[in-house]
């Protein structure tokens, strides 16, 4: 059984490989590694730096274990120029400084040829002075707020107005929503995504901001939030509630009455990893704009959560970044195979315009100039089961980290 | 007639464990690490600027406070805020909205620098915020608790909640903090680059010698009569305020030093690491200071530099090696060291020696140094247990 699935793979990469049946003879060391990396004749290495400790470990394990999948993937249809991936492993304990230090370890002393890291912008924020610094390469999963951009950092996950812009759209045609009410969590994303929200429907959509709310990260009491709300009657709740707030949220919601029977909410903050907190019954109906379902119907997608299960145990459930975070050493393969090179500048050059057909979103592609990759965004509509109907399904959007006109 | 010179730095093995520390910070660390590893020992030295503040404040005055963060983070900050805002010249900034405010501003809509932010462009001032700002919080943490006689337990409680109301305030005005994500990329201090190798080596060394110069500024206080009265204090507050001494001045003063300190490590910390963080203000790394100080032996000022050490270095160790376990080896370590050696490693090596060099059992760590210790006819342990038993003793403000 899992011979055969291996096999699948190696099918699999064989379609996908550009540079196929590469070896190390072809690609001698002193080459392809100009800058002193951790790229020997036989095998390279490369980082993974998430937090397997403290609160966000249970997010962030689902990046790792993508990862993981991915690196093996990888190796067993013959490694990335002939060469087989090692693993250096780093915790980030949910700890900005922490995060700081151990890129700098995995850059420094240990000379990874790339990193596959981080999740919360916090802790992105305090890596990448270090990846600057130190000329180090980071795929960064999450989907997160924008304004920003490295030649040391591809983002896999959407930027916000990928996100945002292609949920107000469907909501406002297909609900023909006119008011809305933002709601966040108290940090940089959520304020960010709801400015770029406000502005679009303020004046793209021609709609009205009824409300605009945040809470500290942690908050577990929305009564008086959901009073207001069920005063003010807003077409869509917007949500972007982030973490384990998110188990009472929906909670109270249902509690207050508050059901997707007579009201609309949009969220952009909870994938199937957060409905297992929160459990499917209590958001039953509700929306969320996202890259990736686990439930997409494609052949990729098939694949890939038939080898996660395979490989993490059949409870696992993939959530978007999980998704993206596979996408990570995949495309660090492909960047490598197109310069002939493990070195970094060479690498974030390379990058732009990478085409990578095997994601199991879909087709995706690094863009032209900003590191960032287009993607289509979809609408799921939250089932009882904690998984999502996939209900609607953008064109590609293209990543546009300093939106103009949103700022 | 004690000179000074004894004064600071107290008898021949006390000037001997001093000179240790000093070789083996500013020679062989050094001469031993690369200069990734020698910034991480810089790092952790600079929560050893606490914990050397703990011992003054914890060891000898009987002052537990779990809120020193408060103060590492407030010297941070300052010294962040300055570096922010050169980091933030209108070149480097152009792409923003409002080019030559710090990006976090411009990504919370603000359209020009807060008024407290300006006196910070000045580094003179700069340097007067981080020893002033904090000191002057702790004086009024200080004044608003000890007039009132509020010790202990509930003291510790309170320096908490501040510790908890400081990052709650950081991080909801994300705009004028830079909120949970704290401020970042620093890059450079006056045009000099602080990320560069040189100057991690200098930084290190001017951190070193600025713990040294703490640890002989701590002894120097506690040789005096500012020291004694801080252990009489700490074994019997009541009769020191009866002898007429106005005790929480004595207080005040020795929780504005250990402030002190501390404000010096957070601003060390921001230059060697190059960002500052709500993290370093909240209760969790306020009680890890706590335990570096423990570990090291709370009545050793030397004690708590190498407790910190191991402590860093072990967490470090442990998470490069065993990234998914090794927080429950930390636990283990703290159970160990607790259970093992309750005076921490200072209480350890000094039992050694003091065995092998009278053949008896020590004295205890604290009556060793005790003046009024020795006039109080019984020792410490049986006061107290002789006090529990009084049913009318005012217990209330003891510790």
């Amino acid at each position: 059984m899992r011979r055969h699935i291996h096999l699948r793979w190696l099918a699999l990469a064989a379609a996908l490989a550009l540079a196929g049946g590469a070896t190390a003879a072809d690609y001698p060391t002193a080459e392809v590694n100009t800058t002193g990396l951790a790229v020997t004749d036989d095998a390279v290495t490369v980082g993974i730096l998430h937090s397997v400790t403290g609160t966000m470990a249970i997010s962030e394990s689902g990046s790792v274990e993508a990862e993981k999948l991915a690196i093996k993937q990888i190796n067993d249809m013959g490694g990335v120029l002939g060469r087989k991936i090692e693993i250096i492993q780093e915790d980030g304990a949910s700890d900005w400084p922490t995060f700081a230090e151990k890129a700098r370890k995995l850059l420094v002393n240990d000379k990874v040829a790339a990193v596959m890291g981080c999740w919360t912008s916090a802790s992105r924020k305090a890596v990448l002075p270090v990846f600057e610094k130190e000329n180090g390469m980071l795929y960064y999963p999450t989907f997160y707020e924008g304004l920003e951009q490295s030649k040391n950092v591809i983002y896999t996950g959407q930027e916000a107005t990928q996100q945002i812009l292609a949920g107000l759209d469907w909501v406002a045609k297909e609900k023909g929503a006119k008011t809305f009410y933002l709601i966040g969590s108290d940090y940089i994303w959520p304020r960010t995504s709801n400015k770029i929200a406000r502005k679009h429907i303020e004046n793209v959509l021609g709609g009205k901001v009824v409300g605009e709310e945040y809470y500290p990260l942690g908050h577990t009491n929305f009564g008086s939030l959901i009073n207001k709300i069920k005063l003010k009657k807003p077409d869509v709740i917007y949500s972007i509630v982030v973490g384990g707030s998110n188990v009472s949220w929906y909670k109270q919601l249902k509690a207050a009455g508050i059901t997707s029977d007579k009201w609309t909410l949009l969220t952009i903050s909870v994938t199937e990893d957060e409905l297992l907190g929160i459990g499917g019954e209590n958001a039953e109906g509700f929306y969320a704009a996202m890259k990736y379902f686990q439930s997409l119907d494609n052949e990729n997608n098939k694949k890939f959560v038939a080898a996660f299960k395979e490989m993490w145990g059949d409870d696992s459930v993939i959530g978007d970044v999980t998704q993206a975070a596979y996408l990570g050493p995949w495309l660090w393969k492909l960047a490598v195979e197109k310069a002939g090179s493990f070195d970094i500048d060479k690498i974030a050059v390379a990058s732009n315009g990478i085409e990578f057909t095997g994601a199991p979103e879909g087709y995706v592609r690094i863009h032209d100039s900003n590191h960032h990759l287009w993607s289509k965004t979809r609408i799921g509509r939250i089932k009882k089961d904690g998984q999502f109907d996939v209900i609607y399904e953008s064109d590609l959007v293209e990543p546009n980290p300093f939106p103009e006109g949103y700022q | 007639m004690i000179t000074l010179t004894r004064r600071l730095v107290g008898s021949r093995s006390d000037l001997a464990a001093l000179l240790v520390l000093a070789a083996v910070l500013l020679v062989v660390m050094p001469l031993t690490l690369d200069i990734f590893r020698l910034n991480l020992v810089g790092k952790y030295l600079t929560y050893a600027f606490v914990a050397v503040g703990l011992v003054l404040c914890w060891g000898y005055g009987g002052i537990l406070s779990l809120g020193q963060g408060i103060f590492f983070g407030l010297g941070g900050y300052c010294m962040a805020m300055f570096l922010k805002l050169e980091a933030s010249d209108p070149v480097t900034t152009a792409i923003q909205s409002t080019p030559g405010i710090p990006d976090f501003m411009d990504w919370n809509q603000l359209t020009e620098l807060p008024w407290f932010w300006v006196p910070f462009e000045s580094f003179a001032f700069t340097l007067f915020a981080i020893l002033a700002v904090p000191t002057l919080f702790a004086f009024l943490i200080g004044v608003a608790m000890f007039k009132r006689r509020v010790t202990g337990v509930y003291f510790a409680i309170i320096t908490q909640s501040v510790a908890a109301i400081l990052t709650i305030l950081i991080i909801g005005q994300q705009g004028l903090t830079g909120g949970v994500n704290g401020i970042t990329d620093l890059r450079t201090l006056l045009g000099w680059d602080i990320r560069s190798d040189g100057a991690k080596y200098l930084l290190y060394f001017l951190n070193a010698a600025l713990l040294l110069a703490c640890i002989v500024a701590g002894r120097y206080i506690l040789s005096g009569k500012v020291g004694k009265l801080l252990l009489a204090l700490k074994d019997k507050e009541d009769r020191v305020r009866f002898s007429g001494y106005d005790v929480s001045n004595f207080k005040i003063f020795v929780f504005c030093v250990a402030a002190l300190f501390s404000a010096i490590g957070g601003a060390m910390f921001t230059l060697q690491v190059g960002f500052m963080s709500p993290s370093f203000v909240g209760i969790v790394p306020s009680i890890e200071m706590v335990i570096f100080a423990a570990v090291g032996g709370r009545v050793s000022l030397i004690g708590a530099v190498y407790g910190t050490l191991l402590v860093n270095y072990g967490k470090t160790a442990f998470s490069e090696s065993f990234p998914e376990l090794w927080l429950f080896l930390m636990g283990a370590l703290f159970i160990g060291v607790v259970m093992a050696f309750p005076d921490g490693l200072a209480g350890l090596i000094r039992s050694e020696r003091l065995r092998r060099v009278f053949g008896r059992p020590p004295l205890a760590a604290v009556t060793r140094t005790g003046a009024l210790a020795a006039r109080d006819p019984a020792p410490p342990a049986a006061s107290a247990s002789a006090d529990a038993a009084l049913p009318h003793a005012p217990t209330g403000t003891d510790r």
